[in-house]
């Protein structure tokens, strides 16, 4: 199926070694097996500083079984269940499109066609020629009073019109991420325009 | 009717100030919690029960009785795990919490796994909220440099660690029991019940799982009283709630009011009404994707608070209210939440795994109208042999919303379909 390459070998840098170290501290002895998942973002992150494309390969998959203790095919079926897991190399930004019902009534399909336009990508889990991105259809990612959501990689960009998508993908091309958030100024999850409750501050109150 | 600032506990709900310890301190927070941890197990636990507070996460369980369901006393460790999977399409209050007040939810952890004899909290995480996590996590941090979690938290005597667990994007993660599989390191498959968590929960021991709003409360109805509390609100539905309002409206958000709010009011107050005027709504989904959608009719004067929202058949779930006016295309609204729940299906019981993919197959020739009249009652029928039959409730979940739409929209869906049948006629007599 798969029109990549699945690296030969796979092992954990310092870095990702400590971090799997620290993790499995946090969980009583003999249950590290609960560090499967931070251990697989850890295979994925070290992917992404290492070849530019943040995903697990088989090869990680079985580094993570072996530092755990667990069976390669028990790591393979977390890594397969779960979203999160690129199973294949992605571009350098991950673009992570909600069209869940709270994001499509605010216009998720114009966010949708922007990126299309954008960066060339036709289909869904597609790359663009350039290799900068991927674009992937996501369900509700929680930020709903923020309608609609751009996720690229681990942020969230809010209150997205077409204009505003153009705006993103035209700076990450140049590799200048906008600062995060509200995309049209609004304090968090504060009605635009400004909060009209908690008007005190409450460090007086 | 109007919640008063000063009766609101989320007061950085914006995250206008200093989220961490220092601003937390000024809010009132980690205010003498020894004191309250003196009070004793029971003191704690009957005092949240008299607050009537009700579970936060959407199936409204009595907060004080689920934490009464834990063993007195236990020769296995005991597991406070905090919901923080927020995933029910359009939710987004505990990301709030978690951002913006997130030492609620830590001392939350502390004084409700102090009443359930918990030696931790783990606190489970959804993966997107990879931002809000490193504020969660820096909150944790400084509270155990500051003594106030870890060994003799805030000088108690008490041992109580709180860990913080990310998922990675799964919307049946949220499902208690398919969170501790996931906790444990698997795939978040629901278990069977019973037995329940407070017998058999994370890694075999007595666990008790809960939203993290419910847990972000319990300090402030410790610290003001049950009396306070249940003052808010109306009764069996007590306290104030966060807040979604998005769709359709003028200036979507979150915000703190009591149960019982009108919808109209919370809509018209907070939200800048609905676009275009409240006589061009066409519905609302009060409570999240899982529950069904209400047509303008009846959003004129519900309440919204459990009760209320059961008695009109729909729900205040995760209190996430959607909001559609008239230029919404109600079938293709619903018809994507059934894509939703055929996504998330963990593909474990058969008439959700088979029944998802069924329902929005069938719901996406609804959209178009290509059907046939009998097909609503089949549609109608099938929602009912997945309702029920399934070990955890995304079965039911799914078949809610479309249960909803042929419940109030039913000549919609005929219009629809006479309406295909129509242009397919002439073409034909065309060809």
């Amino acid at each position: 199926m798969a029109d990549f390459e699945q690296p030969a070998h796979f092992a954990f840098d310092a870095d990702s070694a400590a971090e799997i170290d620290r993790v499995v501290a946090k969980y009583p002895p003999g249950r590290q097996a609960s560090a499967v998942i931070p251990a697989l973002y850890v295979v994925q992150r070290q992917m992404k500083r290492q070849t530019g494309s943040a995903w697990v390969p088989l090869k990680g998959m079985d580094a993570v079984g072996e530092r755990l203790g667990m069976p390669p095919i028990r790591v393979y079926e977390v890594a397969t269940f779960y979203f999160m897991f690129n199973m294949a190399p992605i571009g350098k930004y991950h673009l992570q499109l909600c069209t869940t019902t709270p994001c499509w009534l605010r216009g998720s399909d114009d966010i949708v066609a922007a990126c299309r336009e954008a960066t060339g990508i036709k289909g869904w889990k597609e790359t663009s020629a350039d290799g900068l991105f991927t674009m992937t259809e996501v369900e509700c990612v929680g930020a709903c009073v923020n309608a609609p959501i751009l996720q690229v990689d681990d942020d969230f960009y809010e209150d997205m019109d077409r204009e505003k998508t153009l705006l993103v993908i035209a700076a990450l091309r140049e590799g200048k991420p906008p600062a995060v958030g509200s995309m049209i100024g609004r304090q968090r999850s504060a009605p635009e325009g400004g909060p009209t409750t908690l008007l005190f501050a409450p460090e007086n109150g | 009717m109007m919640l008063a600032d000063q009766d609101r506990i989320f007061t950085n709900l914006y995250g206008v100030h200093d989220p961490l310890l220092a601003g937390a301190r000024m809010r009132g927070d980690w205010d003498n919690t020894k004191a309250i941890l003196e009070r004793g197990r029971d003191a704690l636990v009957d005092e949240v029960k008299a607050s009537g507070l009700r579970g936060r996460g959407g199936a409204g369980f009595p907060t004080g009785l689920k934490w009464s369901f834990m063993p007195k006393t236990s020769d296995r460790p005991c597991y406070l795990v905090v919901n923080a999977d927020e995933s029910e399409p359009g939710t987004c209050k505990d990301r709030d919490i978690i951002r913006h007040d997130p030492h609620k939810l830590v001392e939350g952890c502390l004084v409700a796994g102090f009443a359930m004899g918990a030696c931790a909290a783990y606190i489970y995480i959804r993966g997107e909220f990879y931002n809000e996590h490193l504020v969660l996590q820096a909150a944790i941090d400084e509270a155990y440099e500051a003594g106030l979690i870890g060994k003799n938290a805030c000088g108690s005597g008490y041992d109580f660690d709180v860990i913080l667990h990310r998922g990675a994007g799964a919307y049946i993660c949220g499902e208690e029991t398919a969170l501790i599989e996931s906790l444990e390191g698997k795939k978040g498959m629901p278990r069977l019940k019973p037995p329940f968590p407070a017998g058999v929960g994370l890694y075999g021991c007595p666990s008790t799982v809960n939203n993290v709003e419910s847990i972000a409360v319990a300090p402030t109805i410790l610290r003001r009283g049950a009396a306070w509390f249940s003052a808010l609100g109306r009764q069996n539905n007590t306290g104030p709630k966060v807040f979604c309002i998005s769709g359709h409206v003028n200036k979507p958000c979150n915000v703190e009011e009591e149960l019982g709010i009108p919808m109209r009011e919370l809509i018209d107050k907070y939200a800048g009404g609905v676009r275009g005027g409240w006589d061009n709504l066409l519905a609302v989904i009060p409570g999240g994707a899982s529950v069904p959608v209400i047509p303008k009719s009846v959003c004129d004067d519900v309440l919204m608070d459990f009760d209320s929202l059961r008695n009109v058949r729909s729900g205040l779930g995760t209190a996430a209210v959607i909001v559609m006016d008239k230029s919404t295309d109600l079938i293709k609204a619903i018809a994507r939440l059934s894509k939703f729940y055929m996504h998330e299906s963990c593909g474990q019981c058969t008439p959700c795994r088979e029944g998802t993919g069924w329902m929005y197959r069938v719901m996406t020739r609804m959209v178009e109208g290509r059907a046939e009249l009998a097909e609503i009652d089949t549609l109608e029928q099938v929602t009912r042999q997945i309702e029920g039959h399934t070990i955890c409730a995304l079965g039911d979940a799914a078949a809610w919303p479309i249960q909803g739409l042929i419940r109030h929209f039913r000549p919609l869906m005929e219009e629809r379909i006479a309406s295909y049948k129509a242009r397919s006629t002439v073409r034909l007599a065309a060809e």
